[in-house]
């Protein structure tokens, strides 16, 4: 046997998922002395270029509670043909099409390295992929330039045959008609008056008479026809749109001065989700809203037009001081439930200076699993390549992306499932293996992830029923099966269900082989992702409170630091672009946000991986910092006064340029493959944006105990922060006095 | 006042003859002759109840005649002597004399006295001068007098009978004389007439329908006429009824008796009479006037006044026919015939005159006598009458014959027209002088601004107002102003100056803020000046400072248009502007209907192509320069599409709004362009939206949407405008102002009918307000083919000043060209914005209600988003205190808009009328046209809140007592029987008539409601030219058009009587333009018109005439674009065959008949007036 390192690195590769606990305790309350429950991340589209999916229907267990798909941990008689359950223990024969089954002749679901395996199902025909740009024209004219650049670029990137829609907004709502030949066409809306859905699709056009009141009926041809002319094909319209997207003009409304242009956000976002929803219901879509500031009008809105009133800080917040705050957030809410349940997302790309309200909308992002990117401007490589980025494409040259994704998680009866966290929305599915103790979006076995990627990591807790004193369960290993039931970016529709199991074992006498099996890096993201959830819906300094109760590991330092629960220095949109990404990313680059990775550059050796410490910080080094958000690269002080020198010019210094180039290269590679592309921040000792950096660092040397560390050992930090070392020592004065 | 007699003609109902139609229709004049009675004793009584004085009337009637004659003959000289001019219109006269006697109270006798002038010319400067009038009575009494009765003597009987039969066929044209005529002749028959009459009726009877109307009468009167009769019907018949008659005679004639009826009046008018009568009179005058008139001319008087009904008839239509050639030619003549030339006359109309003089003179006092001049025409008309007789005799004298009054013995308005045109026609009309009235609408004529306003700008239904509100309220006459302040001149007019008085703006006075005007008194030397309204003292400005001369005046008084003109434009400052910002310039927003319906029958089609054009000819005051008013586009069915045609496109943007609950607009630039700068994505726009919506299949409208839509597009520009609504059906798309359908004709009738004129719902009031503030000005072009409720839909545009167009069942071939013209003259026609119309008067009267297409925020400022030249509001004064004679009334109209360039102007109408202590006076110096426009507009607005009925009530009942108070107080005594009208005022009757059967006040069971609300909308902004038009059609017998003279051939009385079969007529009415083809019409009119010699083969859809290489095609086809020319909307073209379906839809437009309706005729109307009066009286 492995060491669980490699056990756990091999789960991890095949199928996508890191547990908390890698033995489970056998009996509820062992597993609640634990502290970190029973979880799991699970990355349900993990990139599996080896795994060729099936061509058929999986293989359900006939029990009407269960439906669990046959997997390799299943029990089969080859002789009567008969598999039973491991979830339930029903026996179910196999379906006619099996009955060559044999020893040697197993269908792959058998087989172990199998335990992740996808079916491609005929479900209906297929529908094309949908996006619909929603574009903010309130924009200054270079940035609405560059926006319109990155759209018309963008048609060059969908498919072909994906249907797009267009719909502008500033002061008012443009619906813009695809459709017609030879006069652009648009529906408008005012941006102050909230529609119901309904109303909307009268107004647009959508509704057909009713003849006799059939509702819920699906969408006849000639319907989809109608709503066709705001969601045509790439390749009929792409000229239309092309010059279409090329006379936008900035909102023509006169903005009086001291006053924020008028923008209809909410309404826009209103009226793409009530187009969808009228027309694609439960197709998988994309709602792309492009906005250059917080918007300012109708229901939604999050700052009035008086620009003497700034818009919302975390001290308003704090102080009950914001006045649209959740009247704009209920609003969001509301849409992204409506969008989710029709199995839409919403991307949101934000760039401005200020704040554009990303607090109050990231919702619409955080249910459906869309995109947020946050930027300063759309005149920047940041968004522009981030947006590239949306329609990057995989080995197979197909999009990295997938829609309407349900999951659904079926557990061992020593198990119940007790929340998840993730871009995802409940369900409300009851069933057996529904924990009553929630965690994150709990009270049901399936989610809806309206659109996923290959990264989209869901973390998953779970509780463990057995009672205490009960023998370890049958088999000794408990199970759980993920159901991931999406639409392929090619308009397949797929399956993708992974089965894993791991052993039980009783905490009173194996409790060092549980000690062993513990994951320290998916348990700290677990855990810091309940913390996120927690700090979403409480108040800051109790969810620090109850972290600092939970944990005393290391991570949990920079935890504490980070702007996942720390609002200090950050805006609330910040917080929230933040907290978004950690939800939903895989455990790497999860645990690049909790601890920032920092490379040590030097004539010394290879680069190498440093404390992040204010210690790391010397003038002879060059330093790269990767919070995710942010690539750093911090050239040390006398780093920095060579290059101003210039010496890396000369020939003889062609070390000192090839030192200067590392970092660089480094950091390209990064940028190449990171979603959202990280701010870039080239500086040095000294420089204004040298505070990236120090703001991370463990402030080892601050200028309260500067003298006492000697000044050549690092560069001091002007914070009031405590110092890993004071925390740590405080960490285990409590350990030992709160025991009791 | 003598000269009260002079304007009146004398009216005699042949009362026996009435007793014998028996229909009770006719029942005012019920009470016949005597004879009638005693013949018809029964049908007397049918009729005889309503009448109740009918025995006696009878008898006075036939007096009244003689009286009636006698007045005749007064004014006609005083015509003649004005005007110099043969042109013997009674109304003239009677203005005339007005001023006359004004100038001087011996006029009055001077009637008579006028007639002296004899000689015309010499009359005509008389005239002119007030003094001379003085001095011309004088003489003429004396001289008159004896000359009248010599005359009498001398013509009526023999001389004129024999020859004026000739004469009146002849003279058509002379209506003139034919008004004159009829006093005459009713004075004359007077006399004669019981015994005589008896005769006359079988003869009359046979030879016309008209004419067995007045059997009775006539009968009694060709007692005496007998010879007359026979001869002139039976002459005329042969030769002149096939021929002449039935086109030009008979309706010349009918007019005539118009006339005639007011004739009988002239004898009121006569003042002698009056004077010396009006104590007299009311008692004696049946016995007196009968029976001096009888004696004085038995032979003549006799007859005509016991006919007076059929006789008058007779006698005007004679009249009419002689008058029309005549009329001239009679004035003349008769002046001087009925002075000296004794064989002229008789032959003309001089005989006439002669008659009526002795009548007259007799029966009034001799002043009479001197009238003769008309008495002439009155003969004439009698003689006449038996042609009458004859011509109508042809197609269905017998059946009307037996019940009616001889339709041509009453006045009639052809007459009047045309003695008004040779009248007054040919000499500019000056304004200099005050209390003058204009001449008619009809009369073309050129003015002259010389210190009061244009009457195309100004018309006042009294140019002699009462001096205080009891004699206003004692006469019933309205004073009221007919106001078109933007009125187009013609090009030999210069239009108004444009003053400018510099930054301070345009000086006013202190108090009443009235505008520096020719009334503004300079004193002390030219510092200040005293108000000619408020009489308030105000500094004048240094720099408006001038010496005055020795009269008073200011030396530059006659540089400076607003010191000597009536009409002018002010330059204003900021502070006369919204909101203290001189305003953009104004903006036309075209919003088309691409509904179903719109897209079927073609109008979007239409319409786009037509503004591709019509774009380039938007108003602009500087034709070299390009009109500065941007346009916008927007269509809609049930949601709206606005377009952005911004110059940098490269094809139009469509914007949709499908909230139609809460409007708005979606764009701002790009929405209103310059024409020239956008014109290639507007022509691409214009192209497109026709195959847009080709395909279209909804088929629900809004309309309140589309409104504020414009009017929101409007605000959001921050200027005035203008939109076109092009729409197509009932708005029933859920939206605000959604309408159901209530259409309900059970309602009609009923006390409810009034809930079908007002709107449905309020919305559309509170948004008018909205627009009116705004200066939105709304014109609605409607294509239904169902019930549209104009009535409601209709609110906003005669709201804010704009107009209705109505395109029922619109069919793009035979519509569009109506259609086009109307959008083309609509968009082009000279519009001023946001405009704001005051009217300040005197002291003593005040400005109190208001008729129009406007809207009134408070009780003064008349508030109206777009003012164009065609559009008319009618004012209406009542007295709040005493006038004085010296100042008279004035009355000042300021307009404040905004022009099509974006200028902000004052536009000032001054107007003084006089003012007067004698009712008479105000009776000598009214317009009838404008008081019916002024009667219908306020009738119609009266339906929103009575039963039709009342309305009418109302109408009648104001009309009679304005009449009888006449009677009373201003006419000469005469018999109960008699209907005297004033001269002024004789056509009072017909056209009030006209008012009370149209379709909106008495409708058939064919109009459908939108019609009426659309007709009452229409009427409200009428001038007096287009009312009068409306309500009585001009109708052109074209058989007896002259291809060679630019002259149009006489109209005929809108009477079916008067409709040859062998003749082809041309009838409009300002809305349509009927063609109407007898059945035996000759083959060479048919080829020459329709290219066919055959009547069957013409086609009754054509809607415009074959151009054919003829000079009698081209001729026509020139008149009918003339006549286009002169309305404001289009006419369509309809041939109408006889006895075709087409014809009944004609013979509606024939409203001396009785309609389907249940409309009464002319001549039971004018019975039933009769009666009303009487009632009054007694």
């Amino acid at each position: 046997m492995a060491t669980y390192q490699e056990f756990i690195q091999q789960n991890e590769d095949r199928d996508g998922v890191r547990c908390s606990w890698n033995l489970w305790p056998s009996s509820r309350l062992e597993a609640t002395r634990l502290v970190v429950p029973v979880s799991c991340l699970y990355t349900p589209l993990k990139e599996r270029p080896d795994l060729p999916p099936v061509q058929y229907e999986p293989v359900l267990c006939s029990r009407a509670n269960c439906k669990a798909v046959l997997n390799p941990l299943c029990q089969v008689d080859f002789r009567a043909k008969i598999w039973a359950c491991n979830f339930c223990f029903q026996r179910n024969s196999f379906p006619p099409s099996y009955a060559g089954i044999s020893e040697v002749n197993q269908p792959a679901e058998l087989m172990p390295q199998f335990s992740t395996i996808e079916y491609i199902v005929q479900r209906g025909p297929p529908t094309p992929l949908i996006f619909l740009y929603v574009v903010d024209t309130c924009l200054e004219e270079e940035d609405l330039q560059a926006l319109k650049e990155s759209l018309q670029m963008s048609l060059s990137l969908l498919p072909p045959n994906a249907l797009v829609g267009l719909i502008t907004f500033g002061r008012m709502i443009q619906v813009h008609e695809l459709s017609c030949e030879g006069i652009a066409k648009s529906f408008v809306f005012r941006g102050t008056k909230e529609l119901t859905p309904k109303q909307i699709q009268e107004m647009l056009g959508l509704m057909k008479p009713a003849t006799s009141g059939q509702q819920g009926k699906p969408l006849a041809p000639h319907d989809t026809a109608a709503s066709c002319r705001f969601l045509q094909p790439v390749e009929a319209v792409d000229m239309n749109l092309t010059d279409l997207l090329g006379e936008l003009q900035r909102d023509p409304w006169p903005v009086p001065q001291g006053k924020r242009p008028l923008r209809s956000t909410g309404i826009a976002l209103s009226i793409a989700i009530g187009l969808l929803e009228g027309t694609f219901p439960n197709t998988g879509a994309r709602v792309m809203l492009f906005t250059g500031g917080p918007p300012t009008q109708g229901p939604g809105m999050v700052v009035g037009d008086e620009l003497k009133t700034p818009i919302r800080s975390w001290h308003d917040i704090q102080k009950d001081n914001a006045r649209h705050l959740k009247k704009a957030t209920k609003y969001y809410e509301a849409l992204a439930n409506r969008a989710a349940v029709n199995g839409h997302s919403v991307d949101i790309y934000a760039c401005a200076l200020d704040q554009t309200g990303l607090l109050e909308i990231k919702c619409l992002s955080n249910l459906t699993g869309g995109h947020i990117v946050m930027g300063d401007s759309f005149n920047t490589s940041l968004f522009k390549q981030t947006f590239q980025r949306v329609f990057s494409k995989d080995y197979n040259g197909e999009f990295r992306m997938a829609f309407g994704g349900t999951l659904e998680v079926k557990t061992s009866r020593e198990l119940k499932v007790s929340g998840a966290i993730g871009p995802c929305v409940s369900l409300n599915t009851k069933g057996p293996c529904v924990s009553d103790n929630e965690m994150g979006v709990g009270g049901t076995c399936q989610w809806k992830i309206c659109s996923l990627t290959p990264a989209t990591t869901l973390a998953l807790y779970f509780e463990v029923v057995n009672q205490h004193n009960a023998p370890v369960p049958q088999g000794g290993r408990g199970a759980i099966q993920f159901v991931t039931q999406y639409q392929h970016s090619n308009t397949q529709r797929r399956i993708r269900v992974t089965t894993i199991a791991r052993n039980w074992a009783d905490a009173q006498s194996q409790i060092q082989h549980i000690e062993s099996s513990f994951d320290q890096e998916a348990s700290a993201v677990l855990m810091a992702r309940l913390g996120v959830f927690k700090a979403e819906s409480e108040e800051g300094p109790d969810v620090l409170r109850w972290l600092d109760r939970q944990l005393i590991r290391l991570f949990m330092f920079h935890l504490r630091r980070s702007p996942f629960l720390q609002v200090f220095n950050n805006s609330p949109d910040e917080s929230s672009y933040y907290r978004h990404h950690f939800v939903r990313q895989d455990l790497t680059q999860s645990l690049i946000m909790i601890q920032p990775i920092l490379y040590s550059y030097s004539f010394y050796g290879p680069p190498e991986p440093v404390l992040l410490d204010s210690s790391s910080i010397l003038p002879d080094r060059i330093l790269l910092m990767d919070t995710f958000f942010q690539l750093v690269i911090y050239h040390g002080e006398t780093i920095a006064q060579w290059r101003k020198a210039g010496y890396q010019e000369m020939a003889e210094y062609e070390n000192f340029k090839q030192l200067l180039q590392a970092p660089l290269d480094d950091a390209q590679e990064i940028l190449q493959t990171r979603f959202p592309m990280p701010r870039y921040i080239d500086t040095e000792h000294g420089g204004s944006q040298a505070r990236f950096l120090l703001s991370k660092v463990n402030p080892s040397q601050t200028h309260n105990n500067l003298y006492a560390w000697g000044q050549e050992s690092g560069a001091p930090i002007l914070t009031d922060d405590v110092s890993l070392q004071v925390f740590m020592d405080h960490l285990k004065k409590l350990a030992v006095s709160s025991s009791a | 006042m003598c000269v009260v007699g002079i304007i009146n003609y004398l009216f005699i109902y042949c009362w026996s003859c009435k007793g014998t139609r028996g229909p009770p229709t006719s029942g005012a004049p019920p009470v016949s002759g005597a004879q009638n009675y005693s013949q018809f004793g029964q049908g007397e009584n049918q009729n005889g109840p309503p009448p109740m004085g009918a025995p006696p009337q009878r008898p006075p009637v036939s007096q009244p005649y003689t009286p009636g004659a006698v007045n005749l003959p007064g004014p006609q000289h005083p015509y003649g002597q004005r005007f110099g001019a043969p042109p013997v219109s009674m109304q003239h006269m009677t203005n005339q004399m007005a001023s006359m006697q004004v100038g001087s109270t011996a006029p009055s006798p001077a009637g008579p006295g006028y007639a002296p002038p004899s000689v015309s010319q010499a009359a005509v400067s008389a005239p002119y001068t007030p003094a001379a009038p003085p001095t011309f009575p004088p003489a003429s009494t004396a001289s008159s007098q004896p000359l009248p009765t010599e005359a009498l003597a001398q013509a009526p009987p023999h001389s004129y009978y024999g020859a004026l039969p000739p004469v009146q066929q002849p003279f058509q044209n002379a209506v003139p004389t034919f008004s004159s005529a009829g006093p005459t002749q009713p004075q004359a028959p007077p006399p004669v007439s019981p015994q005589s009459f008896p005769q006359a009726p079988p003869i009359s009877q046979p030879p016309f329908s008209t004419a067995q109307v007045h059997p009775g009468p006539t009968q009694s009167y060709r007692g005496p006429l007998p010879s007359t009769q026979s001869s002139f019907p039976r002459p005329p018949h042969p030769t002149s009824q096939p021929s002449a008659f039935p086109a030009g005679p008979p309706p010349t004639s009918i007019p005539s008796q118009l006339p005639g009826v007011m004739q009988p009046q002239p004898p009121v008018s006569q003042p002698s009479p009056y004077h010396s009568g009006p104590p007299t009179t009311s008692t004696g005058f049946p016995p007196q006037v009968g029976a001096p008139p009888r004696p004085s001319f038995p032979g003549m008087q006799g007859p005509p006044m016991a006919s007076q009904g059929p006789p008058m008839a007779s006698q005007g239509p004679p009249m009419a026919s002689q008058g029309p050639p005549m009329a001239q030619a009679n004035h003349i003549l008769p002046t001087q015939p009925g002075m000296p030339p004794g064989p002229i006359n008789a032959s003309l109309s001089g005989p006439p005159p002669q008659p009526g003089m002795q009548g007259y003179p007799p029966q009034q006092n001799g002043a009479f006598g001197q009238v003769r001049g008309p008495q002439p025409g009155y003969t004439g008309p009698y003689p006449g009458q038996p042609n009458y007789g004859a011509p109508p005799a042809a197609p269905a004298s017998a059946p009307a014959a037996p019940k009616r009054l001889d339709p041509d013995s009453i006045p009639s308005p052809i007459q009047v027209i045309e003695d008004d045109k040779a009248n007054k026609g040919s000499e500019p009309f000056t304004t200099g002088v005050r209390g003058q009235a204009p001449p008619l609408v009809t009369t073309k004529f050129q003015v002259k601004d010389q210190g009061n306003a244009s009457p195309r700008y100004i018309r006042c239904t009294a140019y002699n107002m009462p001096c205080n509100s009891d004699m206003a309220k004692q006469s019933q006459v309205p004073l009221a102003a007919v106001i078109k302040p933007l009125a187009p001149l013609p090009p030999d007019e210069t239009p108004p100056y444009l003053v400018d008085h510099g930054e301070s703006g345009p000086i006013r006075c202190n108090r009443c803020k009235a505008y520096m005007c020719p009334y503004m008194q300079f004193i002390e030397g030219g510092r200040r000046f005293q108000c000619g309204f408020c009489n308030c003292v105000t500094e004048v400005p240094p720099n408006y400072f001038q010496h005055l001369d020795h009269t008073g005046k200011r030396v530059d008084c006659y540089d400076r248009p607003e010191l000597s003109m009536g009409s002018y434009d002010f330059m204003t400052t900021v502070d006369y502007c919204k909101n203290n910002k001189f305003p953009q310039p104004p903006a036309f927003i075209f919003l088309i209907d691409v509904s179903y319906n719109a897209v079927k029958n073609g109008t979007v089609g239409i319409v786009c192509q037509e503004l591709k054009t019509l774009l380039d000819y938007l108003p602009r005051e500087n034709p070299d320069v390009e009109s500065n008013i941007r346009v916008g586009f927007v269509t809609y069915n049930k949601v709206l599409h606005f377009y952005n045609v911004k110059a940098s496109l490269a094809q139009p943007q469509m914007m949709v709004v499908s909230d139609v609950a809460d409007m708005f607009v979606p764009l701002l630039d790009g929405f209103l362009v310059s024409v020239s700068e956008s014109r290639v994505v507007i022509e691409s726009l214009l192209d497109q939206i026709p195959e847009m919506f080709a395909d279209t299949r909804e088929t629900e409208t809004v309309f309140g949407p589309v409104i504020q839509a414009g009017l929101e597009a409007l605000k959001a520009a921050d200027c005035a405008g203008k939109l076109f609504v092009f729409h197509s059906s009932l708005p029933i798309a859920e939206a605000p102002g959604k309408l159901k359908n209530r259409e309900d004709k059970k309602l009609v009738g009923t006390d409810k009918e009034k809930t079908l004129f007002q709107p449905q719902v309020s919305f559309y009031n509170t948004l008018a307000k909205e627009c009116v503030a705004q200066g939105c000005c709304v014109d609605l072009f409607l294509f239904p083919n169902q019930y549209v409720d104009v009535a409601t839909l209709g609110v906003v545009p005669t709201s804010t000043g704009g107009s209705i167009y109505k395109y029922t069942y619109f069919q793009a071939p035979s519509d569009q060209e109506r259609f086009l013209n109307d959008l083309r003259r609509d968009v082009q026609k000279q519009v001023g914005f946001d405009a704001v119309m005051r009217v300040r008067t005197s002291t003593g009267i005040r400005a109190t209600d208001f008729f129009g297409a406007f809207y009134m925020s408070n009780t003064t400022d008349v508030e109206l988003a777009g003012l164009d030249c065609d559009k008319t509001v009618t004012v209406e004064f009542r007295h709040d205190d005493k006038l004085s004679e010296e100042t008279g009334a004035l009355m000042q109209c300021a307009v404040l808009y905004t022009s099509c360039s974006g200028q902000r102007r004052l536009r000032i109408h001054n107007m003084a009328v006089n003012c007067c202590s004698q009712l008479a006076d105000l009776y000598r110096n009214c317009e009838t046209d404008t008081i019916i426009n002024f009667f219908a507009k306020y009738a119609y607005r009266s339906v929103l809140s009575s039963p039709t009925k009342n309305v009418r009530d109302s109408l009648v009942n104001q009309c009679a007592q304005i009449l009888a108070c006449y009677r009373k107080n201003c006419a000469s005594p005469s018999s109960a029987g008699q209907l005297i009208l004033p001269e002024c005022m004789k056509l009072l009757p017909v056209y009030l008539n006209c008012v009370l059967k149209s379709d909106v006040l008495q409708p058939g069971a064919d109009v459908s409601l939108d019609d009426r609300a659309y007709l009452r909308q229409l009427v409200s902004t009428m001038d007096v030219a287009e009312s009068h038009v409306f309500f009585y059609p001009h109708l052109l017998p074209l058989q007896k058009l002259d291809v060679e003279s630019m002259a149009l051939p006489m109209a005929v009385r809108d009477s079916e009587e008067r409709l040859s079969r062998g003749g082809v007529y041309l009838l409009e009415n300002g809305l349509n333009i009927f063609l109407w083809v007898g059945v035996s019409a000759q083959q060479e009119l048919l080829q020459n018109i329709f290219g066919t010699p055959a009547f069957s083969q013409i086609d009754p859809n054509m809607t415009s005439l074959p151009a054919l290489d003829n000079p009698f095609s081209k001729r026509l086809r020139e008149i009918i674009e003339s006549v286009r020319a002169q309305r404001s909307r289009y006419m369509k073209l309809m041939v109408v065959k006889q006895e075709d379906k087409l014809e009944l839809i004609f013979k509606h437009f024939l409203v001396e008949d009785k309609s389907n309706s249940g409309g009464a005729s002319y001549v039971d109307f004018l019975c039933h007036m009769h009666k009303e009066i009487r009632q009054l009286l007694s």
